[in-house]
């Protein structure tokens, strides 16, 4: 376990590191003047090029890249070349939307995807089963921000129990409001993403329904659904781990289109607000610390089933 | 053609149900938007004050939205960028998953695993994010979207296709091209690709039914379709504003795009169970997308 948790902790670090250059140096390609930004149209050449030198946009590229994660590793995410803001204290300030939002809309989507699962293989063959697999497939296909408006239309415009977008100015020192408008979000990313799961959730009971333990199960005495329900599904437990990993950087994804569609001032907002401003340090802290998050949750993903997984123990990485 | 000349494959993608479905709604898809170029119902992009949020109806089936333009001829010409982005986003990724499966695969040890663990790392970056690095950039257009996907799901293909390419360097029939001279290349071109065809075609249409949603995403945050080029993504942006008043309206481009994904993802479902054979119906994985738009 030691052994796999270093192998896979290196590849984490590796991963961090590519991530890191590949992100820097897409973003230095074909930069943006930022600096041309600042200084406006009717700055002189000698205004910008001082403006440039102020920014550090001057130095060589490798002592950019250098500074910048020099300042990651001593927890400085950089400032705005905009603003001249903490980027650190402001994604600080944007979690307490994203973080709740992701944790909501992960929540709906296990809630969604679970029992629906099992009971769409337990039924597989009637008619129940087939409709709930054919929902699953339709819902899967809707894109997020669709969804997402016709979610508006029902609760908000007609029925008007939840508001149409907004987040209040109070935060979570109104806990009821902030909660009241995450809802219809969360709802959205937690739909369309709990659909998609629930075919994988499908799946994996399929599979464990074929497994020998279940058939010795059935073989003495229990129906076949009562084997599949009673030694099946702790076997899909597994997967549901490995459903997990590959939801969050669904969710995360989902969360950027989402917020700007509800106007919610969370990190997929300002991601977006700083790349149309070609904010390039505040852009490129911001990607890393999203990327970072996938491949960390990737991590913890991969040890928890290596620990719970028996099979897996004698296998290499 | 006469049923009995069709391969096999293509025999058992038309009697499945919902292979069919899948065909037909592509086939729909690319014709509508074949037509557009040469005529939609009204012109898209002409604006009439006068008789704006018209409803469904005659002569505007569909309505007209806030400006007065008709719904269905936007909804028609937004199948042309869907088209352009799924096919140009395909092409792109066959680019880059052909090279590095082949880079993964076929090269000296060193180079071989230093593709495969790089490949390991990329998989992890989402589409968006490659889109919002090329758009931070660039700025918006549909060519950034037609790039991220094709690079984000190029890696996922090689991913899939590189252990392949393996297994069939192998074979029989491959060691014997090497041995009648064949290079490297000569044998990758005529024994290798088209015996990994089918995976990748597979891949290929999955990563299509993204690149439409990615398409919708990227231009609704205004970094895909440009005001001039009609977009479902676009448009959805645009009738959001007035979603309290003119609901019905958002319907027609979400249907849009909703078919299309998933005649997209059942077309690749169809291919792929039409192509493996060792693939039964009891332990079939399900491919898991990440939600782009």
């Amino acid at each position: 376990m030691l052994r796999y948790a270093l192998t896979r902790g290196v590849l984490l670090i590796a991963g961090l590191l590519v991530s890191s250059v590949v992100i820097f140096f897409t973003l230095r390609v074909l930069p943006g003047d930022v600096a041309q930004l600042i200084a406006g149209t009717q700055a002189s050449p000698d205004q910008v090029e001082a403006i440039r030198a102020s920014l550090g946009l001057d130095r060589p590229l490798l002592a950019q890249y250098t500074d910048w994660i020099g300042g990651i590793l001593h927890g400085d995410l950089g400032t705005s070349q905009l603003s001249g803001a903490s980027v650190g204290a402001e994604l600080a300030e944007k979690a307490r939307v994203t973080w709740p939002l992701a944790l909501m809309s992960m929540t709906i989507a296990m809630l969604i995807a679970a029992p629906f699962g099992v009971m769409s293989a337990v039924l597989r063959g009637r008619a129940g089963g087939t409709a709930m697999n054919v929902a699953a497939q339709a819902v899967a296909a809707v894109p997020v921000i669709w969804a997402g408006m016709m979610l508006v239309v029902v609760f908000a415009h007609w029925l008007g129990w939840l508001p149409a977008q907004g987040f209040p100015r109070t935060g979570w020192t109104t806990p009821g409001r902030a909660f009241e408008s995450l809802l219809l979000p969360a709802m959205t990313i937690g739909i369309v993403e709990g659909a998609m799961l629930m075919r994988f959730v499908r799946s994996a009971t399929l599979q464990a329904a074929s497994q020998d333990f279940v058939r010795t199960a059935a073989a003495k005495g229990l129906t076949r659904r009562q084997a599949l329900i009673r030694h099946g599904i702790p076997a899909v437990g597994l997967s549901i781990v490995t459903v997990l990993g590959v939801q969050v950087a669904g969710i995360i994804v989902g969360s950027v289109v989402i917020e700007q569609l509800f106007t919610l001032p969370g990190i997929g907002r300002m991601l977006v607000t700083d790349v149309g401003t070609r904010d390039l340090v505040k852009v490129q802290s911001e990607l890393l610390v999203l990327t970072g998050f996938v491949l960390v949750i990737g991590f913890l993903v991969d040890l928890v089933h290596h620990a719970i997984d028996p099979r897996q123990r004698e296998e290499a990485v | 053609m006469p049923r009995r000349l069709m391969p096999r494959w293509l025999r058992a993608l038309l009697s499945s149900g919902t292979g069919l479905f899948g065909v037909i709604v592509v086939l729909l898809i690319a014709l509508t938007a074949l037509v557009s170029a040469f005529w939609t119902p009204f012109d898209p992009m002409i604006s009439d004050v006068r008789g704006r949020w018209a409803d469904p109806g005659w002569p505007h089936v569909l309505g007209t939205d806030g400006t007065g333009r008709d719904i269905l001829s936007l909804v028609m010409a937004g199948a042309r960028t869907t088209v352009f982005v799924a096919v140009g986003s395909g092409v792109v990724a066959t680019g880059v998953g052909v090279a590095l499966a082949a880079l993964g695969a076929l090269t000296a040890r060193w180079m071989r695993e230093t593709v495969a663990v790089l490949v390991d790392i990329l998989i992890a970056f989402p589409v968006l994010m490659i889109a919002m690095m090329i758009s931070a950039v660039w700025g918006g257009s549909l060519w950034v979207v037609v790039l991220s996907v094709g690079i984000g799901f190029g890696v996922s293909i090689a991913r899939v296709t590189r252990p392949e390419l393996r297994r069939v360097q192998q074979s029989d029939f491959v060691v014997a091209g090497r041995a009648n001279g064949l290079t490297t290349g000569q044998n990758l071109v005529r024994h290798l690709l088209p015996n990994v065809a089918p995976v990748f075609i597979v891949q290929l249409s999955w990563s299509m039914a993204v690149a439409v949603l990615a398409e919708a995403g990227l231009s609704y945050l205004g970094f895909g379709a440009t005001l001039t080029e009609a977009s479902w993504g676009t448009l959805l942006a645009d009738l959001q504003r007035y979603i309290g008043v003119h609901p019905l309206t958002v319907v027609w481009p979400g249907l849009a795009i909703t078919i299309t994904v998933l005649g997209l993802n059942l077309l690749g479902d169809a291919l792929r169970e039409a192509t493996d054979p060792t693939l039964s119906h009891r332990s079939a994985q399900v491919h898991v997308p990440v939600v782009v738009a």
